[in-house]
């Protein structure tokens, strides 16, 4: 298999150039790569059989008749209908099916614990014998080289874990815990989604994963795990009274301050992210005011409220501050 | 009253000879009498005139009705494939809205699968099955149009929602909990208006599958008839088994909705899972219900193309039975991303590997004839063609998605959008519109276009191919389903353009095709009575305005009896064969039995009549005003409906005939009326009480679900009251004992005492009902899943409870009105079979309520 994966891995590659992150063919992940090559396996064998069948179909059409031949056509149909799929059907089950361990295998150590909300993603790490997890939200950082475990559910409704470069996807139901893992092995910045129908803004409900050389990770953990660092410049510091004026701690928490709301995600750290509400925006100022003034016009059905109450001056001076919690 | 001297309890046997003699078959009949026959035929099955063609239920109306009523709905699911497509057609597109788009794929997929895939099936049998078996309409053409109704209602009322933005939005799949916490009125309008549907699909089934057992003529033994009537068992049987799990599943999803009953809550026990699993259950086997009729079409074409009976037509039809029980094991696969245990993923993996076999030997049975045979690519055969390049790339997407490691990457992406779009293309659409080109010229006497049907065909395989092929390399860069649009950058722009163009083609191509279908042929003259050359029965049919079918059943010796026996075209021509005439001008058919197809009675079938539409009319208020918490207008729209049907019951069938014999032709004498396992009702009803009961193991299927489940029943929960149950069961026990007794009374001629039984039966039906109310009235049902399911299979049982009362007061008034006699017992009979399901239902529900959470 290590061998056919040698083979293909340049073909592999060049599509990983021209498709886009979110793609399964070009991939980022050990389980993508198993996967990849299994598809082109696949896809060989499919388009010898296509052209097979339908040669074969053409072929019966166009011939002039002959003698018909009862124990031709019966060979024909033994042989065609059954020894021959009986025989690639269980070939491809024996390769198919070995795959799907690994495919599972539990993680080295660090687990993620994953949370599908309407329409965003609660993120837990849970470092190995960690006491308490470390919260955030919408993004993914994982260690290249390590395998990684996901706990998976949902507030809600169902919903599913998938990032395509990375592996395969797990679906994510309320009151039940599903598992699986992953392990980037190429530094880069994928796309995720969510997978299974989850009602009005299923297409908006994204997140990116940046896969990080192991050093670069655990840094970006700790400094993930510590409280968001206070406001600085007059903007930013007006930007932190208006945030606790309106309200907003009321659902959102930002850890070290008096916000401590769980309802919505965890902005402690949301000026270090690379998209905002769910891979829907970036993270430019302009971005995040649009959001604040009305993020049902980006997000249909967003339990957020609409701030268009504020005034551009307020709306600029909250962006201000939340790009500062980096 | 009960008139026992004139009736003989002995039950009158065929007389006469047969298999009739070379030498009987060769005499030849009379011009004069051949007139009079014909006259009284005509005479018989004219069809109504006016504004009255709507009450009109014999298959050759009703057949064209359903097909294109199914045709509309399939255009109009169409329309929405549209807009979808125009919607994605560039990223960030903002011209419909994330809640109309969910509408409009939700109704999409529903409206194709429920509206036009399994309908159109049933439409072109119902059309088609007379006239391949020779007979002159379905046993039960009342049944037939009553379907039909049901479907036009419950298809408009479910569609129609779209237009006033109420459509159901949560996918075709109906996953809760997003479907159960769904506001407004759409996830109802998707179950009880569909569940309704699935009411008429089963009816329908259930007509075909009577129609093919027992309405063959003389000599067709089952390894000789049509292959498309082996599919149409199959199909219909995997309908009987397919559809009750979903109708149980839309059951507790709807005692949810309505009454917070926590089936797919799991803060209070309950589990989404089983609504998949139930869901899936039936959805798979869907599959194969759309597929199996379009591969019977093949079927019929393929040997007509090459002129040749079909290579291993045993093949074909152990192949066709393998794939219905296979599809019944595949479930699993729509659900391997849900957690299951890796074992179950292999297993499920290998089942839907294995579903290639018999479809494989059936496609290489149809190349092998072809093989052996000369081709002409007639418009029909240009179709199957393209079925076949079009099949077989979904077949074989089909089998790279069922390893499941794969199919954690294609799963719910537009790799499956393809893979699903091209077997249903290749496996149904394409097809069907060669069935259409093949079998037009007997339904309407007229030929179409073979150059329109070229202009349509290639417009439709090519934009198949523009629009599908693209989205399995979307669905692959990470495209997921059902989103309403995407950002720019992630390389799917481009792709969607395409498939939106070639979308648009399949559009103009289905235009080119309606065109055709629709414009009006009055020039063109009738058309050649075989045109196609060949061999099965339905190209007997000759006169378009004679609706009775065939002029004289024939008695039929080979698979292609138009290719084997010169003479027959001739014989039936002129009214040698059975059923000739129609000396009372009633509507008749003739029955055979199920193996070897003797005649053995003639049946009166029903005619005309406003009943079947308000039937539907009420039926479909009882489902449909729930939606709406209408409560009361349902049930009294229930209760008419039950007063409209009974009417129609008691008028016209099982009446006791004038003519205990009649003469079938051929100097055959048939019986005239049948009761128990010989009488067509009888099996309608033990066919109906399969599913039925399908459905019932469903439900009780839940509790045992929920009982893998850790703490069930949760500790300290209370029981079910034990005494009540016990006596619930010995109450429904001792109805049932009253019913067989009194059949078993009556046939004795002790009519009195039968009278005594069925009076006291239905005091105890209602006893035991009460009781079993009484055994779990102190639960309360919305507080855990666990009382819920209780009070589920309680309500399941009762309501089964009152047709059976209502049956037995039916036979009650049957006997003292003098319907019912100690021969003319066929309501007696049904009704008993009836008890037995509910025997059996009200005991398991018993033991389920009283006995098992105390063995738990």
């Amino acid at each position: 298999m290590a061998r056919l994966t040698a083979l293909l891995l340049p073909l592999l590659l060049l599509l990983a150039g021209c498709s886009g992150r979110q793609s399964a063919l070009g991939p980022g992940g050990a389980d993508a790569q198993v996967l990849a090559v299994l598809f082109f396996v696949m896809l060989g064998g499919a388009v010898v059989l296509w052209l097979f069948m339908n040669g074969l179909f053409y072929w019966a059409t166009r011939r002039s008749p002959s003698a018909h031949s009862e124990k031709g056509s019966f060979l024909l149909i033994v042989i065609g209908g059954i020894l021959f799929p009986t025989v690639v059907l269980a070939a491809l089950l024996s390769y198919g099916l070995a795959i799907l361990p690994d495919q599972r295998a539990p993680g080295d150590g660090l687990t993620v614990a994953v949370r599908g909300e309407q329409w965003w993603w609660r993120v837990e790490y849970w470092p190995e014998g960690a006491e308490a997890p470390i919260r955030t939200a919408n993004e993914i950082r994982l260690p290249v080289g390590a395998r990684t475990e996901f706990r998976l559910d949902s507030h809600r409704v169902i919903h599913s874990f998938w990032v395509p470069a990375l592996g395969g996807k797990m679906d994510m139901f309320p009151g039940r815990e599903t598992r699986m893992s992953l392990e980037p092995v190429r530094p880069g910045l994928y796309r995720g989604q969510c997978a299974e129908f989850c009602g009005e803004s299923h297409a908006w409900m994204a997140f990116e994963v940046e896969a990080m050389e192991p050093a670069a990770f655990d840094a970006w953990l700790a400094h993930e795990a510590s409280d968001a660092r206070p406001p600085e410049g007059a903007e930013a510091q007006r930007g932190a009274a208006l945030f606790a004026a309106q309200g907003c701690g009321a659902c959102h928490a930002v850890r070290g301050t008096e916000a401590v709301g769980q309802v919505g995600p965890d902005l402690t750290h949301v000026g270090s992210r690379h998209s905002l509400g769910a891979g829907r925006l970036g993270m430019a100022q302009e971005d995040l005011m649009r959001w604040i003034r009305d993020p049902a016009a980006f997000k249909p059905g967003a339990e957020m409220p609409a701030y268009d109450h504020l005034s551009e001056a307020q709306l600029s001076d909250l962006a201000t501050y939340l790009r500062g919690l980096q | 009253m009960t008139d026992r001297h004139h009736s003989d309890p002995e039950v009158p046997r065929p007389e006469g000879p047969y298999p009739p003699t070379e030498a009987m078959l060769s005499e030849p009949v009379p011009e004069a009498l051949q007139a009079e026959q014909r006259r009284q035929l005509a005479a018989a099955w004219d069809a109504p005139k006016g504004w009255r063609y709507w009450t009109a239920v014999n298959n050759s109306e009703v057949g064209v009705w359903y097909a294109l009523t199914a045709f509309f709905f399939m255009l109009c699911a169409g329309v929405m494939a549209l807009m979808i497509r125009v919607q994605l057609a560039v990223p960030e597109n903002d011209l419909i809205s994330a809640d109309l788009f969910n509408q409009l794929f939700t109704m999409h997929g529903s409206g194709m699968m429920f509206l036009f895939a399994v309908p159109m099936f049933e439409a072109i049998s119902i059309l088609m099955l007379p006239g391949l078996l020779g007979a002159r309409d379905m046993p039960f053409p009342r049944l037939s149009a009553y379907g039909f109704w049901c479907f036009v209602i419950g298809g408009v009322f479910v569609l129609g929602a779209i237009l006033f933005n109420a459509a159901p939005k949560a996918g075709w799949f109906m996953y809760p909990p997003l479907a159960t916490e769904e506001e407004g009125v759409g996830s109802d309008i998707w179950l009880l208006g569909l569940s309704f549907i699935e009411v008429a699909s089963i009816a329908a089934a259930v007509e075909l599958i009577v129609g093919t057992l027992k309405c063959r003529p003389p000599g067709m033994r089952v390894n000789t008839m049509p292959l498309y009537a082996w599919y149409v068992m199959v199909v219909g049987g995997m309908i009987l088994f397919a559809f009750p799990p979903l109708i149980a599943g839309d059951f507790l999803f709807e005692l949810q909705r309505s009454f917070d009953w926590p089936f797919f809550d799991p803060a209070r026990g309950g589990d989404p899972m089983l609504w998949q699993h139930l869901f899936w259950i039936f959805g798979h086997p869907e599959v194969y219900i759309v597929f199996l009729p379009s591969i019977a079409i093949a079927a019929m074409v393929v040997p007509t193309v090459a002129q040749r009976p079909i290579f291993g037509y045993s093949w074909i039809v152990l192949s066709a039975v393998g794939t219905g029980f296979i599809s019944f094991g595949l479930w699993v696969h729509h659900m391997f991303t849900t957690g299951l245990p890796a074992l179950s993923l292999g297993f499920f993996s290998a089942a839907s590997e294995a579903v290639v076999i018999p479809t494989g030997i059936q496609l290489f049975c149809f190349v092998a004839t072809l093989i052996a045979g000369r081709v002409k690519m007639t418009p029909p055969m240009l179709w199957i063609a393209g079925a076949l390049a079009v099949f077989t790339t979904g077949g074989l997407t089909g089998v790279m998605v069922a390893v499941a490691p794969f199919d954690f990457q294609a799963h719910d992406g537009y790799f499956i959008v393809a893979h699903l779009h091209y077997v249903l293309f290749g496996g149904m659409v394409f097809p069907v519109i060669g069935g259409i080109y093949y079998f037009f010229p007997f339904i309407a006497k007229k030929q179409l276009s073979a150059r329109l049907s070229r202009w349509s065909f290639w417009l439709i395989f090519s934009g198949t191919n523009i629009c599908y092929f693209p989205m399995h390399l979307t669905g692959l860069t990470g495209m997921p389903r059902r989103i309403y649009t995407y950002p720019d950058g992630l390389g799917w722009g481009w792709l969607n353009m395409i498939s939106t163009l070639g979308a648009f083609a399949i559009a103009a191509g289905f235009l080119v095709f309606a065109y055709d279908l629709l414009r009006p042929k009055g020039g063109q003259g009738q058309v050649a009575r075989n045109p196609w050359n060949a061999g099965t029965l339905e190209w007997t049919h000759d006169i378009p305005e004679a609706k009775w079918g065939v002029r004289s059943i024939p008695f039929v010796r080979s698979r292609y009896p138009l290719w084997d026996e010169p003479k027959l075209v001739e014989r039936m021509d002129a009214g040698r064969y059975y059923l000739p005439d129609s000396p009372e001008q009633k509507r008749e058919t003739l029955i055979t039995s199920v193996i070897d197809a003797r005649p053995i009675q003639v049946q009166e079938v029903t005619g005309p009549t406003w009943v079947t539409l308000w039937a539907a009319g009420f039926t479909g208020g009882a489902f449909i005003f729930p939606t709406f918490h209408w409560y009361g207008p349902a049930m009294v729209s229930a209760a008419f409906a039950v007063v409209t049907i009974l009417y129609w019951l008691w008028t016209s069938t099982a009446r006791p005939p004038r003519h205990e014999m009649r003469e079938a032709g051929l100097g055959l004498r048939l019986p005239t009326y049948a009761s128990g396992p010989a009488a067509v009702g009888w099996w309608a009803v033990w066919i109906t009480m399969l599913g039925d009961a399908t459905g019932f193991a469903s439900v009780v299927f839940g509790f045992f679900f929920y009982w893998t489940a850790s703490d069930f029943p949760p500790a300290g929960s209370p029981l079910a009251a034990g005494w009540p149950a016990a006596g619930a069961a010995l109450a429904y026990l001792a109805s049932w004992g009253l019913t067989l007794g009194a059949r078993m009374l009556n046939r004795g001629e002790r009519s009195g005492a039968a009278m005594a039984c069925l009076a006291l039966a239905p005091l105890l039906a209602v006893l035991g009902a009460g009781a079993l109310i009484l055994s779990v009235l102190h639960l309360e049902p919305a507080s855990h899943v666990y009382p819920a399911i209780l009070w589920a299979i309680m309500v399941w049982c009762v309501t089964h409870t009152i047709p059976g009362v209502i049956m037995q007061l039916y036979c009650l008034a049957g006997i003292l009105f003098g319907k019912l006699r100690p021969r003319h017992d066929a309501d007696l009979w049904n009704s008993t079979l009836f008890w037995h399901f509910l025997l059996l239902t009200a005991l398991v529900s018993a033991a389920v309520i009283g006995l098992a959470p105390r063995l738990l």
